[in-house]
């Protein structure tokens, strides 16, 4: 497994680093020529021979100890038969460049060929790896130590726990603490004393690291006593329930951020069909324009300061294509939904059209900037970085909506318009320029969602079919009108869907998801949360 | 012989009878009769584009039937379309026989493929043709008769309607698209043979099969205009204008809906049926959301309202699509947008209302 290969080169190279630089290992011990005798002596053993001999080198406590194991971890020890020299290369060339072993003095470049490489096989290796991590745990960096015990993990041989068994008792680091006792207990599984192995098994239970997992169902399955069997097994199964409950959150969270990917795409309409009552067929057109638009903005400044640019460009761009289809069209449609939907329907073929015209029909792909990529630990739990922005973001968007709603005077006429156009009509709202605006608001929010959009899917002129269907059905779901309804409803359709994937696959989770929708309909036509009074007659 | 009173005094639909009857003839005298090098030879592939038309124009009527009369705004009535086609394509699945690429006497390719040992058992009794022609109508009219039972019940209406009945073609669009489906798939169902014996590719057969097309046509629209003349005819036109008054009379309107719909799902599934082997392949693809949606623009170009609108309109946009896509293949969704856009704004009733508004300010 190479990636395992790099990690273990990464470790060593760590700890390489640590003794050279914080010379953490006492400068004194068996004197040099000590050192190079037992190296001469590799070249010609055989690898049980060569792992004794390493034996003695960690005995020594050599300064040199560290980058002498690392080279005859990495096949860069070799024996110069002129000088009668061990050596070690620093290069791969035909004319390397070699330092003395035991020295470190630089001795030039020679040529390969009259060089003897000294071998080693993956036994030989993994013994260097641990006695490579017993240096490590002396450092005074806990980072390192830290990363000491995990490469013991990997390779937990009961001959080196002595110096781990020291460092625990001196160890102040509460974590490291924790990985130690750990380390140990995955030692003491190999022990001939039956009862410190069940000891061990349960000691390890309910840890989640592969390695321990795997030691644990190998003891289960394997240990001659039956004891212990049974500890392990008990252990596995805490194990398995602790992983249960990550799977779980794991699932939670995905569903959250489907669910504010949904919530994101159906606000906007939650405006335009909840307080209009006008079916916007061309709103996920509008989100695929934001999602361009973060394209765009990608093009003129750097990546990582794109998005916060797009974001009030997109809604700026979407508002104004909104506001010019409520001016052009759906304001001589009024009172008409049906005739509403199939015009917005035929703006959002153009839209497509228009977009597949000007910047080809093929995907373009939205770069996503530093402080969105990679993952973090919330807990245990791994999340995905865009993930949890996008989480935010369809927080903040919602609580700016709200907020523009309920605190504003557009605000205030938008709610007056809604439930009772004549009556605010008479109290001087220009429902008209309302009109306009609330269109231009729900546009503006589906650019933003856009934007979101565009740091999970590929952009394209397509972008916005995939979507339109969802939202809509999230906004008939929580009720039209109500905007928490319509935040309710996208988490709780996310949820479900994340929570059927894995038992029914994931498109056969949106068909189950879809014929509830269908379902529930016929029980509730208005919605989980439906307008009350007069207002909800349409 | 008498005309009963409900076609004589239908004068744009005697007209429209009289055109079906021309081409309907017509059309298959000019591929058989004319010698291929005179220029008023018909192709094969003509009669064919023109039996997708009239496969396209009853799907049309279906819609102006549930839309123009009953005010019901179907976006998923490509999805009975549809069905209608898968069952009539299984059909022809299963006459294939031993000539698949797998040689398999009972299994279609696909199966084979997926490494499936048995036929799934709806897949069952469809190498009969009556059984076929049968499930052609039974199973979209099962579906519209259950779901427009539960949505008109629960009085489902307006566009909360039209957006459900996207939802469902959208589920069963990728519902087919699933291999574990049954129904191949991604690729459906294609590499027909022959019905009844006679292959397909025939041009004896097409002319049939365009026959055919123009028969169930004319049949279509003649039931429809006589199911919207008879009292249950005003009580639709009566639903669509005023639901809750037609329910105060005390007219049944779910009933009274669930019916029609079921009815012309059954229409919609015909035209599929007949689409199809003209075609030679039926895949998901015809689920598709927007394709429910450019049949409404058809009935609404024509106008809604009048059945003969709803054939001239499937025809008109169709012909134009043939001939855009090919001609200028991006002019043509702007085309088609512009067309929905227009049609809604500028042209209310459609074309036939054009012509009768015409015909009224002269008169």
């Amino acid at each position: 497994m190479p990636s395992r290969t790099l990690i273990r080169a990464g470790f060593l190279t760590f700890a390489l680093t640590l003794q050279v630089l914080l010379g953490v290992v006492p400068a004194h011990a068996a004197d040099d020529a000590a050192v190079q005798a037992t190296l001469v002596q590799l070249r010609d053993a055989d690898f049980d021979g060569k792992a004794e001999l390493v034996e003695t080198l960690a005995a020594s406590n050599h300064p040199r100890l560290a980058p002498i194991l690392k080279a005859l971890y990495d096949s860069r020890l070799y024996y110069q038969e002129e000088n009668n020299r061990t050596v070690i290369g620093l290069n791969d060339a035909a004319e390397i460049t070699i330092e003395d072993a035991v020295t470190g003095a630089a001795l030039g470049a020679v040529s390969k060929r009259s060089l003897d490489r000294i071998t080693a096989n993956n036994r030989l290796r993994s013994l260097i790896e641990n006695r490579l991590a017993s240096l490590g745990l002396a450092s005074a960096d806990s980072q390192q130590r830290k990363a000491a015990v995990e490469a013991f993990m990997r390779n937990p041989d009961p001959s080196g726990a002595a110096p781990l068994r020291e460092r625990l008792a001196v160890e102040t680091d509460g974590g490291i603490k924790e990985s130690l006792t750990l380390a140990l207990a995955l030692a003491d599984l190999a022990s001939d004393d039956a009862t410190v192995r069940a000891t061990a098994a349960t000691a390890l239970g309910g840890q989640m690291q592969t390695e321990i997992r795997g030691r644990l169902t190998r003891v289960a399955a394997d240990d001659s006593d039956a004891n212990v069997r049974e500890a392990a097994k008990s252990a596995l199964s805490r194990t398995e329930f602790r992983l249960q409950l990550l799977g779980w959150a794991e699932t939670l969270f995905f569903g959250l951020s489907l669910g504010s990917v949904l919530i994101l795409a159906a606000i906007g309409l939650a405006v335009t069909f909840g307080v209009m009552g006008v079916i916007n067929m061309a709103h996920g057109e509008l989100m695929m324009l934001g999602a361009y638009t973060t394209w765009l903005t990608q093009q003129w400044l750097p990546v990582n300061w794109s998005l916060p640019v797009a974001v009030p460009l997109a809604f700026l761009v979407t508002a104004l294509v909104g506001i010019a289809i409520e001016r052009g069209i759906i304001r001589f449609l009024y009172g008409r939904p049906l005739e509403t939907l199939l015009a917005t329907f035929g703006v959002s073929l153009i839209l497509q059209q228009a977009v597949r015209s000007i910047f080809s029909p093929l995907n373009r792909s939205v770069a996503a900037p530093d402080w969105m990529s990679g993952t973090i630990l919330l807990g245990p739990l791994e999340v995905t970085l865009n993930r949890l922005v996008i989480v935010g973001f369809c927080i903040a968007v919602f609580a700016l909506l709200w907020l523009a709603l309920q605190r504003t005077r557009l605000g205030l006429e938008v709610r007056a318009v809604a439930q009772n156009r004549a009556m605010a009509r008479a109290m001087g709202v220009r429902s008209a320029r309302v009109d306009a605006l609330t269109f231009g608001l729900g546009s503006g929010i589906a650019g933003v969602a856009g934007v979101a959009l565009s740091q999970l899917t590929n952009v394209g002129p397509n972008l916005g079919q995939s979507y339109i269907v969802d939202s809509f059905m999230v906004v008939v779901f929580g009720g039209v009108g109500n905007l928490w309804g319509t935040m309710v409803a996208g988490l709780s359709l996310g949820v479900a869907n994340k929570l059927l994937e894995p038992w029914t696959g994931a498109v056969l989770a949106k068909i189950v998801v879809l014929v509830f929708l269908i379902l529930f309909i016929q029980k509730r036509p208005r919605g989980l949360f439906p307008q009350r009074g007069r207002a909800a007659e349409v | 012989m008498r005309f009963p009173r409900w076609l004589l005094s239908d004068r744009t639909g005697l007209v429209l009878l009289a055109v079906l009857m021309i081409i309907g003839i017509g059309v298959p005298a000019l591929n058989l009769l004319v010698p291929p090098d005179h220029p008023l030879h018909l192709t094969a592939y003509t009669v064919t584009l023109l039996g997708k038309y009239l496969c396209y124009a009853l799907l049309a009527v279906s819609i102006d039937l549930v839309w123009g009369y009953m005010g019901i705004l179907s976006l998923g009535h490509a999805a009975f379309f549809t069905l209608g086609g898968y069952c009539f394509g299984m059909y022809m699945m299963r006459q294939i026989g031993t000539r698949g690429v797998y040689g398999d006497p009972v299994l279609p390719d696909f199966m084979v493929f997926l490494n499936w040992k048995d036929l799934p058992w709806y897949w069952h009794s469809f190498d009969m043709f009556w059984f076929a022609a049968l499930m052609v109508m039974v199973v979209p009219g099962l579906l519209a008769f259950i779901f427009g039972w539960f949505a008109f019940r629960s009085r489902v209406s307006g566009v909360y309607l039209s957006i459900i009945t996207q939802a469902l073609t959208y589920a069963l669009m990728l519902a087919f698209f699933r291999n574990e489906m049954g129904f191949g798939g991604n690729n459906g169902l294609t590499d027909f043979k022959d019905i009844l014996g006679y292959s397909i590719h025939a041009d004896e057969t097409r002319i049939v099969l365009f026959v055919l097309s123009a028969l169930a046509l004319a049949g279509g629209y003649l039931a429809c205009r006589w199911l919207v003349s008879t009292r249950m005819g005003r009580v639709l036109v009566a639903i669509r204008d005023s639901e809750d008054r037609t329910r105060f009379l005390g007219y049944r309107v779910e009933q009274v809906k669930t019916l029609v719909f079921t009815f012309s799902a059954m229409l919609a599934g015909v035209a599929g049926a007949l689409y199809v082997p003209q075609v030679g392949i039926i895949n998901p693809g015809e689920f598709a959301p927007l394709n429910s949606i450019e049949a409404v623009i058809w009935v609404a170009v024509g106008g809604r309202g009048t059945l003969v609108g709803a054939v001239v309109g499937a025809v008109l946009v169709n012909y134009s699509k043939s001939w855009l896509t090919a001609a200028l293949p991006e002019v043509w969704l702007f085309a088609l947008g512009g067309l929905f856009v227009a049609v809604t704004l500028l042209l209310p009733y459609g074309l036939i209302g054009l012509l009768r508004r015409r015909r009224e300010t002269a008169s």
